[in-house]
């Protein structure tokens, strides 16, 4: 902000009729200083916990820190946890919006209206609020339901093998960024030709889906997809508060114990899911510049 | 209907079959979304519910005692730090996000721009517990840089109010850039050469033409950042602990079970709160989402 005011008084000083407005150059001065103080904010504490990681106040410079990683208690089984919730994720997710999406599109279009405001709801309502509501439910169990059936499903769901209930969480939460994606990617093609197209030459409805749908919504379920998976491999509240131990949750668990480490676990997810969205945002990008 | 007109296609085959077609058709719409409709009423209608309802009882009989404890005392110093925090993170959030955002979009280099964008999606994201570590490892009471400069010498503690707004803007401003570039991007420069045809300084091309036009953007942007802000938990709980009055810890202190007996319920009517203030918000949002999106076509 302050770099706005040294660069006015040129614009006033600069004598006018000798060229156009000294624009260029007063604009050059403060828009370089914004990107210099954006560049030193956004990079110091990347460089930073490097250095942290690297650095070893008694023998120097070592990599231990990110050696010690693989071989640390839980993290195998942590990370196969967060990627076996967010595959489940990411097809439970898909399965159950891609149809009521085409669905909106071809024969319902009063169900549009509908659908947006169910997808939009989850960012309305904070996660933490969500796993408020979730363990008051899940507490019903040995209340009030202890002799029926209900009380073996919410049981069940929360084996800490395979948590259920984050699978259903996380569905909640990927919903608005599932809608979005999903909404572009059928809004840049013409679904209702395709689909009548493919009818009239007697296709039936799951050749419809798996053969022109689908190929033709490629971009649009990768976009889906990534974004879900980021969202699974990040998501701490619901997955702390309910008491399991996904990767994020073991970044903390560890850090008591092992300062160094855990700074260099969170780089590594760090990198793993700017990989992610580097991967989806070039796609993207490259699919506009075809059209 | 308006469905029928769909219908046409179909239209070669004999009449009645066509009809039939268009009925089993739009049945079919609903019934494909019918897994979806269920899942969200199951896993999203069901625990609202039950926070509702669990808000409201106190002692099983229905009362709003829990919901007057959690505007006094400790929680509602937490609500009100929480609020504060996101305000500020929101307001500041957006002032710098528009400059950057601005000397990107002004800049002749079509790389730099493609550069921050990209990396504006990617650092919005970026949320969390890694973001905590990163912080702590470079201002923290050992960090990097507060060991380098000697900055606890200062008084410099990351562990306060300060110190979290400082780690919010590490995702709120990327997504500032993200919400207000589109809306710079819709500022023609015909208009600003207009203006300084008819004698217009800078300032007057910004008072009068260029901070109007972008109002919607501006202020959607805000609520997208307090949004954001507010609901946050897994930084501020990485973080600081307890150590800043924050609503999202309190509920998470009272949900784990670290509260007095009676007050299980006052975590639910903490989290009505926060619906409340996260509703009302977007309820100024999406208004203005539509009108920045119609006037920017």
């Amino acid at each position: 902000m302050a770099a706005l005011t040294p660069a006015a008084p040129p614009v006033t000083d600069a004598p006018a009729p000798a060229r156009r407005p000294g624009r260029p150059r007063a604009g050059r001065g403060w828009r370089g200083a914004v990107l210099v103080i954006a560049a030193v904010y956004f990079l110091t504490p990347l460089l930073a916990s490097f250095v942290f990681t690297v650095n070893d106040p008694v023998t120097g410079f070592t990599l231990d820190a990110y050696l010690e990683i693989f071989s640390a208690e839980g993290f195998v089984s942590s990370l196969l946890l967060s990627l076996g919730l967010a595959a489940a994720t990411i097809v439970t997710v898909l399965v159950l919006t891609l149809p009521a999406m085409l669905a909106a599109r071809l024969s319902a279009p009063r169900l549009r209206p509908v659908l947006e405001v169910l997808c939009t709801l989850p960012l309305v309502v904070p996660p933490i609020t969500f796993v408020a509501g979730i363990s008051t439910v899940l507490r019903w169990g040995p209340d009030y339901l202890a002799t029926t059936p209900f009380y073996m499903t919410l049981i069940a769901v929360q084996n800490p093998s395979f948590p259920v209930v984050l699978v259903i969480a996380n569905v909640v939460l990927a919903l608005p960024f599932v809608y979005r994606a999903l909404d572009a990617g059928l809004g840049a093609m013409d679904v209702r030709t395709l689909v009548e197209a493919a009818r009239n030459c007697g296709a039936s409805w799951p050749h419809v889906l798996l053969r022109v749908i689908i190929p033709n919504l490629k971009s649009g379920l990768a976009s889906a997809s990534f974004l879900t998976l980021a969202l699974v491999l990040g998501e701490y509240t619901v997955a702390r508060l309910l008491g399991f131990q996904p990767f994020s949750v073991w970044i903390v668990t560890i850090s008591g114990s092992n300062a160094a480490m855990s700074v260099a676990v969170s780089i590594f997810s760090l990198l793993l899911t700017w990989l992610l969205l580097l991967v989806l945002s070039t796609a993207g990008t490259r699919r506009r510049r075809q059209s | 209907m308006a469905e029928t007109s769909p219908a046409a296609p179909a239209a070669p085959r004999p009449g009645d079959r066509a009809r039939a077609g268009g009925g089993g058709r739009r049945s079919l719409g609903w019934t494909a979304a019918l897994p979806l409709l269920l899942f969200v009423g199951l896993a999203f209608g069901v625990p609202a519910l039950a926070l509702l309802a669990g808000a409201f009882t106190s002692e099983g009989a229905p009362s709003t005692a829990n919901l007057t404890r959690s505007l006094q005392g400790a929680y509602l110093t937490a609500l009100i730090g929480s609020v504060k925090l996101s305000a500020l993170v929101a307001v500041v959030g957006a002032v710098l996000g528009t400059f950057l955002a601005q000397a990107v979009v002004t800049s002749p280099l079509r790389r730099l721009r493609d550069g921050v964008l990209t990396a504006s999606g990617v650092l919005a994201n970026f949320g969390g517990v890694p973001l905590a570590f990163a912080w702590i490892a470079t201002l923290g009471n050992s960090g990097v840089l507060t060991t380098r400069l000697g900055l606890d010498a200062y008084g410099w503690s990351l562990y306060s109010f300060w110190g979290l707004a400082l780690v919010y803007l590490y995702f709120s401003v990327p997504l500032m850039v993200l919400v207000v570039v589109p809306a710079l991007d819709g500022l023609r420069p015909q208009w600003r050469e207009a203006a300084q045809n008819n004698g217009a300084t800078t300032w007057q091309f910004w008072r009068h033409v260029g901070i109007p036009v972008l109002t919607p953007a501006l202020l959607g942007g805000v609520v997208l950042l307090f949004g954001g802000a507010f609901a946050a938990y897994a930084t501020a709980a990485a973080m600081v602990g307890t150590v800043v009055p924050l609503v999202t810890l309190q509920i998470a202190d009272a949900l784990t079970g670290n509260v007095l007996i009676g007050y299980e319920n006052v975590a639910l009517a903490l989290s009505f709160d926060m619906v409340v203030v996260a509703g009302l918000v977007m309820a100024i949002h999406l208004p203005l989402q539509r009108r920045s999106a119609r006037w920017l076509r």
